[in-house]
């Protein structure tokens, strides 16, 4: 029923995905300030154990769309609907830790809610930063930041994770990991999983659905079909699309050779 | 034996400093130290509404901080200008309009000078009793939304998404500094109320490894400052007010003294430990 408005995504949604219910349906939204309009007439559906994508330039919107989803900002028109009790694990494109604010890792982690000690420490063995616990805030790496974060909406046991840029601040190697990590651990979690990110190339490979943004929805679908879509060619540059669609041959073969990913 | 009013000296100098400690790191924290010297500015506007309307001056106090309060927590939610600027703006505007109408009404004869430095030795029952209530309030806010408070002021937006009701709880918040100030006016005056807050909490930082133990090494600060202020300007006979802050700045410097001397001697040990141990690291 709610498919039917969106036959593109129909076409190409995998067909394991397409049933499950919906988690969070944007439609038409519409967010303007100070007559500058940031997003217009934009639609997002996140299905139960989707991994969906949003890209786009800087200066695109995209921020502002996890903020509509997220119900931190009202559209100034369109719908927003989450599923009723959806529990969301939201990890913000910057934490910025005041250094008058003395406080570790765990006091961080309890912040999201009171929890055991053990439970706090076997969410940092699940992101991979296992005994950083007593170390403060402020001494992390920008990639043990990225974890901890992680960390934190992963306590929240949510449904729906929402990442803004987590790779940011993050060295090649790093986002490798990180991107292995939600692959990881959105299989263990069985959770949906939105992520904003910025950089193409990275994200493309484990995603199901692509939406590429600016402003408006310029296009969305499977990362193939976004990768071949003119108007993302135009969004993003042939220079960009060239190595998408190196990584996307990368992602052919594992496919055909031997699929990590496992059926959701 | 200690005559009754000092005893009540000490007990709202106590009082207030426990009151602080918690609130003045969340001043240091917000970045609202600002809002403590816009709340002293509007307390002339206050005083001389009070006397207008004929009722207690510190009532007048304690309703306009409450007004400037909720100015800052409505004016927060917009995000074209910086809070100081916006702070900064309502107390000139505050105190232009007492200084217009204490011109204006020139019958009316206030003791500018108890507000501006205080009076500590003038502590009443009654000024007592309010500063109990105060304490007990913010003893029970605190308790029960620490988490909400700490987690909004490190990320308000995950705070939201993990259903922490941050307009509330930042309205509580200022609410309750502003409370603070009023009261804290009584003891070391307008000029210096402030400090009382930031001073503390900043001596408590270089010491602290969590948000509590900042909170609550600051009210230990603040308490140990004010009976030294309060003895020294007994023995020595002092103006009480300044005797406070001083003290409390001077311990101010020794804390951020030693604890940088801790930090070069830290880095140092661990500057040799890197080489010999871990080169690779980062």
């Amino acid at each position: 029923m709610l498919a039917q408005a969106r036959p593109t995504l129909r076409a190409e949604a995998p067909a394991a995905v397409e049933s499950a219910p919906i988690l969070v349906e944007l439609r038409a939204v519409t967010v303007r300030r100070e007559e500058r309009t940031i997003l217009e007439s934009v639609d997002l559906l996140v299905r139960e154990g989707e991994l969906v994508t949003v890209i786009g330039p800087n200066g695109a919107g995209k921020t502002t769309l996890v903020k509509v989803a997220l119900g931190l900002l009202a559209p100034s028109a369109g719908t927003v609907r989450r599923r009723e009790g959806l529990r969301i694990g939201y990890a913000p494109q910057a934490l910025v830790i005041d250094p008058a604010m003395p406080i570790d890792v765990l006091g961080f982690l309890a912040l999201g809610g009171r929890r055991p000690r053990d439970e706090l420490e076997a969410a940092l063995a699940e992101v991979g930063v296992a005994g950083i616990g007593r170390r403060q805030m402020r001494a992390l790496s920008g990639g043990e930041l990225r974890r901890v974060l992680l960390a934190r909406a992963l306590l929240r046991r949510p449904d729906l994770l929402v990442l803004d840029e987590p790779l940011s601040g993050v060295d090649l190697a790093g986002q490798l990991a990180l991107y292995e990590l939600i692959g990881s651990l959105r299989r263990v979690r069985g959770c949906a999983v939105l992520l904003v990110s910025h950089d193409l190339h990275l994200v493309m490979a484990e995603t199901d659905r692509v939406v590429c943004l600016d402003r408006h929805v310029c296009c969305s679908g499977s990362p193939e079909t976004v990768a071949r879509d003119s108007a993302f060619l135009r969004l993003l540059g042939d220079r960009v699309a060239r190595v998408v669609a190196l990584y996307q041959h990368h992602h052919a073969c594992r496919h055909d050779g031997s699929d990590e990913r496992g059926a959701p | 034996m200690i005559d009754a009013f000092v005893l009540r000296a000490l007990l709202a100098g106590v009082g207030i400093a426990l009151l602080a400690g918690p609130l003045g790191a969340f001043v240091v924290w917000r970045r609202l130290a600002i809002f403590g010297e816009a709340l002293a500015h509007s307390a002339l506007l206050g005083v001389v509404s009070a006397h207008l309307l004929d009722v207690d001056p510190t009532l007048g106090l304690v309703v306009f901080a409450a007004l400037l309060a909720a100015a800052l927590w409505a004016l927060e939610e917009q995000r074209l200008l910086p809070t100081d600027t916006i702070l900064s703006t309502l107390a000139h505007g505050a105190l232009a309009a007492g200084l217009v109408l204490v011109s204006l009404l020139d019958w009316l004869r206030i003791d500018l000078f108890a507000y501006l430095f205080g009076d500590i030795l003038a502590v009443s029952d009654s000024d007592l009793a309010v500063l109990l209530v105060l304490s007990l309030l913010v003893a029970i806010a605190l308790g029960r939304h620490w988490r909400g408070l700490l987690s909004l002021t490190i990320e308000p937006d995950l705070a939201r998404v993990e259903g922490v009701p941050v307009r509330r709880l930042r309205l509580l918040l200022d609410l309750l500094i502003a409370a603070a100030i009023a009261v804290g006016m009584k003891l070391v005056g307008l000029v210096l109320v402030v400090s009382l807050l930031v001073v503390p909490a900043a001596t408590a930082r270089p010491w602290a490894r969590t948000p509590h133990g900042m909170a609550l090494l600051a009210a230990l600060v603040g308490t140990a400052a004010t009976l030294s202020g309060v003895g020294l300007s007994l023995l020595v006979d002092l103006p009480t007010g300044p005797a406070i802050v001083l003290v409390a700045v001077l311990g101010f410097l020794a804390s951020v003294t030693a604890g940088r001397l801790r930090e070069l001697r830290t880095r140092a040990r661990e500057g040799r430990g890197g080489l010999a141990g871990e080169p690779a690291r980062r």
